[in-house]
């Protein structure tokens, strides 16, 4: 996609245009325009936000006590979860090091113990050794489970190591550049705001901001 | 070297000091406009205005380490990795919860202007002639015809968008094209204007959101990220609006990290000359004159400065003498509420966020309602199509569950009670010597707490929302009540209230001290009620209002 001339009008962005970066870019160029140059000092630091997430993602390695072996455990329950469909699935998404991240930033004392216990459960039963079928089947127990527990739980009870882990995945995928962009649909900057649009079974949801 | 001479001081450059500090300098005066903490410059500043969810390592939740730092933010939804640091630095900056008081604060320049809700309402003369009729604490000096030209005024220049409904308890004013109401609030609006015969009504939201772009502001992209600084100018803020505006005169000095310690006050003139300054990064104290002083620190830190000046006249500190410094502290009480879920609708949706809702006007003891308790509230809501987040409670793994998390689910609306708080005089603030700040100052002893009239108020708040769902045909409605702790709504008012007698309240009619007609106090402080409508708009206009009668005092030497 090109870049319109700077003479342009502010004109909104259509829904039909793809890619945050463009948008982000797009975002500034306006603004720029409409101060009269101001913005354009920000410009820059705007800019590196973006290549310093496509940094981030490259790469995965230790996160607080989680290994990289840990990781990688985390990253294929994630993907069983939200496997790849015609949209990459959470493993693209790098679901498993952030999931690692939140245990590690968010989690108590007594909820980390429940998290990493559950992955050694994980890895009693050979998750990693088992085919895609195998783990998918063993997770639809576990998810059985959890939710069979978490509905009926008392307050103040422990979790369920899996309502962890399914609540971390979707959250981790879904605030995801993947997750935002290509499972589902987002404008940085959507520049209008329509009330009310026609929508089709199967279209995807617009991501909100973080 | 700094002047240290001005024609005016203006302490605090959250909304209403920035609004002070516009209005002083277009009509000539040299401001020096305060702040104890540091700069946040428009657009330059805002590091995090453009990040996408994924550039936040935690997605925006918080931390234990946030936690930890923030032990009164963390008490309710402010504290969030995308802004953490617009709020005050608890540790440097503590004080004393006699009873809880949840005190959410910005020290920098802006202030909340650049966190706030936006949510714009005039008041009216249901809420002006209230404490009269009620035989409630004391009556308003004013009447809305006293600042209907002033809410006019300000609406004009901050940007207010919002429909013009003809209703009496929430006058219309200049707006801007209101954001409208999406599918699913307009059908249960239909149903609601029906079965209540109007009396009862859902309106889009009135916000400090630009619909129309206005000079160096752009309309409002619909990136609903307001709270993090917006690179378009969308929303009003003292950055956006009224410090360029100030700026523009070239008669403006902004004086960041200045924390006023007291308004000097010369007994034998019987007015204040100035205000004293500690640098908060020096430690350097700097008295600054003037002839006319603004206060406008934000509610509670106007009236800590008003009871640590003067003290060797009114022991009680400037504006004492009627004991009524300090007292009636109020909020508006929140967090009751019902939502549901709309059936139907399943091909609409929108594009766009909007950062704003619908507003229910409040109905309550008025035009012939009578209840048990006193005043009334509005609510705030909205209705929306469910996310991705519904699935962490549905059953499912695998392909189609993904594929259906990423679609937009049913549609649900909710709404908010936001609720008046009668003034009481043993709610109440004090210097609470035993405690001290960074800079080893003595900080606020804070006793607050709602009472009976609220505590009625609040059964209808959560009820009331329910029966108007259910007569709109909202399915599975539930109700809730999250609790209220003062504080909680950031609507701090009162303390320095305005009033016709300097034996019962702080302030004049004009927001003049009685006791030093050179020092107005126009944020939070002055109000003698709360009303139910947010009240950032009303600071606006008193503020806007009073600034004009100050010049114009000014020039005819009265001060």
């Amino acid at each position: 996609m090109s870049e319109t001339p700077q003479s342009s009008p502010p004109v909104p962005l259509s829904v039909s245009e793809r890619g945050n970066t463009i948008d982000r870019r797009e975002a500034i160029r306006r603004v720029t325009a409409l101060l009269g140059g101001v913005a354009l000092a920000g410009g820059g630091t705007l800019f590196s936000a973006v290549e310093r997430a496509h940094a981030r993602a490259a790469t995965v390695r230790q996160v607080g006590t989680f290994t990289a072996q840990d990781i990688a455990l985390l990253d294929e329950v994630a993907d069983t979860i939200l496997p790849e469909t015609k949209t990459p699935g959470a493993k693209a998404a790098h679901t498993g090091a952030f999931m690692a991240l939140m245990v590690t930033d968010t989690y108590d004392e007594r909820q980390q113990g429940i998290f990493r216990d559950g992955m050694q459960r994980l890895n009693d039963a050979a998750f990693m050794a088992a085919t895609p079928a195998q783990r998918l089947a063993k997770l639809e127990q576990l998810d059985r489970e959890q939710k069979t527990y978490t509905d009926t739980r008392a307050q103040g009870a422990p979790p369920h190591y899996f309502r962890q882990m399914k609540e971390l995945a979707l959250l981790g995928y879904f605030t995801s550049e993947i997750g935002c962009t290509q499972a589902m649909r987002y404008r940085e900057t959507p520049g209008r705001f329509d009330p009310c649009v026609p929508y089709t079974p199967g279209e995807t949801q617009w991501a909100g901001h973080a | 070297m700094q002047s240290q001479n001005y024609d005016a001081i203006v302490v605090g450059s959250g909304i209403s000091g920035g609004w002070a500090a516009k209005e002083l300098t277009e009509k000539g005066l040299q401001v020096l406009l305060l702040e104890r903490g540091k700069n946040i410059e428009h657009i330059k500043d805002y590091v995090n205005a453009t990040k996408a969810p994924w550039d936040y390592p935690h997605r925006g939740r918080r931390t234990k380490a946030m936690e930890l730092a923030y032990p009164v933010l963390k008490r309710d939804y402010p504290l969030n990795e995308t802004n953490v640091d617009y709020w005050v630095d608890e540790r440097e900056s503590p004080y004393t919860e006699v009873k809880r008081f949840d005190w959410y604060r910005g020290y920098h320049v802006g202030g909340r202007s650049l966190m706030w809700g936006r949510q714009s309402y005039r008041w009216s003369d249901f809420d002006f002639e209230a404490n009269a009729k009620d035989g409630i604490a004391i009556d308003w000096p004013i009447r809305y015809a006293d600042i209907a030209p002033w809410y006019d005024y300000v609406e004009r220049h901050a940007g207010i968008s919002g429909s013009v409904e003809g209703m009496p308890q929430l006058p219309d004013g200049q707006f801007q094209p209101a954001m409208p109401l999406n599918c699913g609030e307009e059908l249960i609006a239909g149903r609601l204007k029906q079965h209540f015969d109007g009396r009862r009504r859902i309106i889009p939201g009135r916000t400090a959101n630009l619909t129309r772009p206005l000079p160096g502001r752009s309309q409002c992209q619909y990136r609903n990220a307001c709270w993090l600084g917006c690179p378009f100018g969308g929303y009003f803020s003292t950055q956006s609006s009224t410090l360029p505006a100030a700026m523009a005169t070239g008669r403006l000095t902004l004086k960041p990290f200045a924390i006023v310690t007291e308004v000097l006050y010369d007994k034998n003139k019987k007015r204040a000359t100035g205000v004293r300054v500690l640098d908060a990064v020096t430690n350097q104290t700097t008295d600054y004159t003037a002839k006319v002083v603004f206060l406008c620190a934000s509610t509670l830190n106007s009236t800590w400065l008003l009871l640590r000046s003067a003290t060797d006249v009114w022991p009680g500190g400037l504006g004492s003498s009627s004991d009524a410094l300090g007292r009636n502290l109020m909020d508006h009480h929140f967090r009751a509420g019902a939502s549901g879920t709309i059936n139907g609708l399943d091909d609409k949706y929108y594009y766009g966020r909007r950062p704003t809702g619908f507003y229910i006007p409040r109905y309550r003891n008025l035009f012939g309602d009578k209840r048990e308790y006193l005043r009334g509230f509005g609510y705030q809501g909205g209705a929306s199509r469910s996310g991705w987040s519904r699935a962490v409670a549905e059953l499912g793994v695998g392909a189609a569950f993904k594929d259906a998390a990423a679609q937009p689910g049913s549609w649900s609306i909710g709404g908010t009670a936001f609720g008046e708080m009668l003034p009481n005089p043993a709610n109440r603030v004090t210097i609470d010597t035993n405690k001290k700040d960074k800079w080893g100052l003595p900080v606020l002893a804070i006793d607050c707490a709602t009472g009976e009239n609220e505590r009625l108020m609040r059964k209808d708040m959560m009820n009331d929302m329910a029966e108007m769902l259910d007569a709109a045909g909202v399915k599975d409605v539930r109700t809730y009540d999250n609790g209220y702790w003062p504080g909680m709504g950031i609507h701090e008012m009162g303390t320095a209230r305005m009033g016709r007698d300097p034996k019962t309240s702080v302030l004049n009619a004009h927001n003049q001290v009685w006791d030093a007609p050179n020092v107005f106090v126009t944020d939070g402080s002055c109000m003698a009620s709360t009303a139910c409508p947010n009240p950032s708009l009303t600071y606006m206009a008193l503020t806007a209002r009073a600034a004009d009668f100050a010049v114009s005092e000014l020039k005819r030497r009265n001060i």
